[in-house]
């Protein structure tokens, strides 16, 4: 076994006991096992927050595009401190909400604020659907860094099994502790490993930004403004996606959930005044991507950028830390993403719509047994069908952000009607899923998700108004 | 009762701002600051600014609950 596999089979085995050990002295409730029992401080909200908004996208993505496209990636650190801001305003009150009325789920505040259980299935069925190709993508980027971290050692097949094991191991015990407890490993090692590369990798090869920028603006200025490489994604792309995806990145089912686990309001709101701080990091990811430009030109797949960067400019144990700090900021994500995604179809669909007199017990038990169909199934499609899911991935983000208008106008608006929301998402939705499928995203050049949540929330607000003013079982 | 305007929403407005819409007008290369491109050096900076700026916003926010608090009987 070579040294690098070795650290990473360390860390990712040591990361997963301590998933384990975190939920042993917890009973086992819906309560603690989906929201960790409302009881998270600040420093475990931050490191669970922060492990989610860091998903291997990170590592491949951000750096990927910083090299394929150039400028238009500069709307990642915007669109997620835009994110923090929002969660600033709507968390807090969320929290209360989901504290008063004992709400575990997404789903659980839309039947709370709306009192439509048709909205509640509905939101829950969206959500999955867009958290499985999320799960399935983190798998793969999983397999593809520890295939080139281990020097072609172990398949990315063997990768993906075993991470799969470890994590359905730490999720089935602890549920959402275990998953946070897990994120200060992440973190720690995720941060080291993007600090001393990004830092580090342009320094090699230029002696430095300054003087990496130089040279990039002396042979490709078109590259570091909009629209970079991509004709298609220029300035009011880049605007109207940073507003789509800042809107969505808290309408995420996991991330409402998580959001639940807080022990106050108080806890939600620092932890927005601080997270903008970690958007840094992905600055320093594009450094590499854009070095990786200029010293490694012509790569055929831009996610590829960081790692062959890294294998070219590291020895082999330091490629061992950066595959294993990737396997564990792929199990974080994924295992907050299966958690949610089960308590949704068990509590959500199957007590929602089939069988609203199954007491927690059963929800329970039945949430914790969809961890693993549900992983096995996001397994499945990695393995055999790598890239089926791929078009389901496009709608991901554009169809949870579609959420918006329901969760904000449900939290602050009382002339807010069910029907209104109902349309709008159903509206929100179905365009998304068109624009995209039929290739209309960019739609005159702005992100077709975001014309998409303007015409849901404009039908959303219009059937309210035009609605008669009657009592309604809100939550405002 | 007058209606105040709630200081802590157009603290939040700012880097919606800086950091959306006033993209078009910063998407430049010049002038170099710090070795970084103009646009990129003003995303990060604006992205350092959020923090305090939400600070600032935390603080009303918690003078707010409190006001409230002592509103009720």
């Amino acid at each position: 076994m070579t040294l690098a596999l070795a650290i990473i089979l360390v860390v990712v085995l040591s990361s997963a006991a301590l998933g384990v050990y975190a939920g042993r002295r917890q009973p086992l409730s819906l309560e603690n096992w989906t929201v960790g029992g409302r009881r998270f401080g600040v420093l475990l909200i931050w490191l669970l927050m922060a492990g989610e908004i860091y998903t291997t996208f990170t590592f491949l993505g951000a750096s990927g595009w910083a090299y394929s496209r150039g400028a238009p990636t500069y709307y990642i650190p915007i669109y997620g401190t835009l994110a923090y801001v929002i969660s600033f305003f709507i968390l807090p009150k969320l929290w209360r909400i989901g504290k008063q009325r004992g709400l575990h789920t997404q789903p659980d505040f839309f039947v709370a604020a709306y009192g439509s259980r048709t909205l509640g299935v509905l939101v829950a069925l969206i959500g999955i659907v867009s958290i499985v190709p999320y799960l399935q993508l983190q798998l793969k980027g999983l397999g593809l860094i520890v295939e080139v971290a281990g020097g072609g050692a172990v398949s990315p097949e063997v990768a993906i099994s075993v991470s799969f094991v470890l994590t359905c191991a730490f999720v089935y015990t602890s549920g959402l502790r275990g998953s946070a407890w897990v994120a200060v490993i992440k973190d720690v090692l995720m941060i080291a490993a993007v600090g001393i590369v990004g830092i580090g990798v342009p320094l090699k090869y230029f002696g430095g930004y300054g003087k990496m920028f130089k040279a990039l603006i002396a042979q490709y200025p078109g590259h570091l403004v909009f629209p970079g490489a991509t004709p298609s994604l220029d300035v009011w792309w880049v605007m109207s996606t940073a507003l789509l995806t800042g809107a969505g990145f808290y309408m995420w089912p996991h991330m409402v959930g998580s959001a639940f686990s807080a022990k106050s309001e108080k806890v939600l709101r620092r932890n927005a005044v601080i997270m903008p701080f970690y958007q840094i990091p992905i600055v320093l990811v594009f450094m590499v991507g854009l070095t990786a430009f200029l010293v490694l030109p012509g790569l055929k797949n831009g996610d590829m950028a960081f790692l062959t960067l890294v294998q070219k400019s590291y020895p082999a144990w330091f490629l061992g830390f950066v595959g294993a700090a990737g396997a564990v900021t792929a199990m974080v994500p994924a295992s907050v993403l299966v958690l949610f995604a089960s308590t949704l179809l068990a509590k959500n669909v199957y007590q929602g719509a089939f069988n609203p007199k199954a007491d927690e017990r059963t929800v329970l038990r039945l949430s914790r047994a969809m961890v693993l169909i549900i992983m096995t199934l996001a397994l499945v499609f990695a393995l055999l069908f790598p890239s089926a899911l791929v078009n389901l991935l496009l709608i991901g983000y554009d169809g949870v952000s579609q959420f918006f208008p329901g969760m904000v106008l449900g939290l602050f608006w009382k002339r807010v009607r069910t029907a209104g929301v109902l349309a709008g998402l159903i509206a929100g939705f179905a365009l998304v899923v068109g624009l995209v499928f039929t290739g209309h995203d960019p739609l005159f050049g702005l992100n077709a998700g975001f014309v998409a949540l303007v015409v849901n929330m404009a039908l959303a607000v219009g059937i309210s108004l035009f609605s008669k003013r009657s009592s309604m079982s809100g939550v405002v | 009762m007058k209606k105040k305007i709630r200081w802590s929403l157009v603290l939040g407005a700012i880097p919606f701002l800086t950091l959306v819409f006033a993209l078009p007008f910063v998407n430049r290369i010049e002038p170099v600051i710090l070795g970084f491109p103009f646009v990129l050096f003003w995303i990060v900076l604006w992205i350092l600014l959020t923090p305090p700026i939400l600070y600032a916003a935390y603080r009303l926010e918690m003078r707010r609950d409190k006001d409230k608090a002592g509103e009720r009987p």
